[in-house]
């Protein structure tokens, strides 16, 4: 595996901290999104913008703390997306069978499994 | 001029996600969503994280958003005047405000290490390398992970005749 180049160090006015409070204000409105909405797609948008939060508090760590293997948290990003994916493709399914049996998507008029 | 761009980007990532929550009809929801997403696209550029800014632009611009916007096509949702919100509507915002607190306090009391400068641009090939040798067995689950994901959707999607 060849060494990252050292000449292309990029000078970037960044800190870690700046990207965290992004990170941390993209999941908390994923968070109430996803808690909030009756509509279940509306519910896994919010799901989405948490993995996409967890996504960039990942990358932000994974450029600014010193590791013996720098590119790991990139790899481990690329993960999160790929389950991220299949999520999304199994949940919007359930969606659509749920639509065709009951003709909502309203998660509180879905409580047949209520006991 | 960095930070300057962080800051633009950043206002688009929060405006967008902010939309989304706000917005009444689910499709505007939805295209905010996009805007939201390609704008993290651009932090990952500004982290220097090029390949992943590409894979968020192809896997979220391209492939979920159509699948959402397929899914509310399918479940005829646009309906403007029914209630979007559920009754937990105040619990909810209770729980992302505390936990946002929680956050912004943890990052604020915590001493990150300064000026480390480790953002080196990583080439395309260091990346391949290091998903198809070292990480090459959990990238083979990975795709395991995606065909039986996309099998299962067209088999719970897929409704054979007189079902109901």
């Amino acid at each position: 595996m060849r060494a990252p180049m050292p000449d292309l160090l990029l000078t970037l006015a960044l800190h870690l901290e700046e990207v965290l409070v992004l990170g941390a204000g993209l999941f908390a409105l994923g968070l109430y999104l996803a808690l909030s909405k009756r509509n279940a797609v509306g519910v896994l948008m919010g799901v989405e913008l948490m993995l996409n939060a967890v996504n960039v508090t990942l990358l932000a760590f994974s450029r600014f703390v010193v590791s013996p293997r720098p590119l790991d948290g990139q790899v481990f990003a690329v993960f999160v997306i790929t389950v991220a994916a299949a999520e999304a493709a199994v949940a919007l399914a359930l969606a659509v069978a749920v639509y065709k049996h009951r003709e909502t998507v309203n998660i509180d008029e879905l409580d047949m499994l209520r006991w | 001029m960095t930070q300057v761009f962080f800051y633009l980007i950043s206002a688009v990532v929060i405006a967008g996600a902010l939309g989304v929550v706000l917005v009444r009809n689910v499709v505007y929801a939805a295209l905010l969503l996009i805007m939201s997403l390609m704008g993290v696209a651009g932090i990952y550029i500004l982290l220097s994280v090029e390949f992943l800014a590409l894979v968020q632009v192809l896997v979220y611009g391209g492939a979920v958003t159509v699948l959402v916007l397929f899914a509310l096509m399918l479940t005829r949702t646009g309906e403007l005047k029914e209630k979007l919100d559920g009754e937990q509507k105040p619990l909810a915002a209770v729980a992302a405000i505390a936990l946002l607190g929680t956050f912004l306090a943890m990052i604020m009391q915590t001493a990150w290490p300064r000026d480390v400068n480790q953002l080196t641009v990583v080439p395309f090939t260091d990346i391949g390398d290091a998903l198809f040798n070292r990480w090459a067995v959990p990238f083979e689950i990975a795709s395991g992970v995606l065909l039986v994901a996309l099998i299962g959707a067209v088999v719970i999607a897929m409704q054979e005749e007189g079902e109901r």
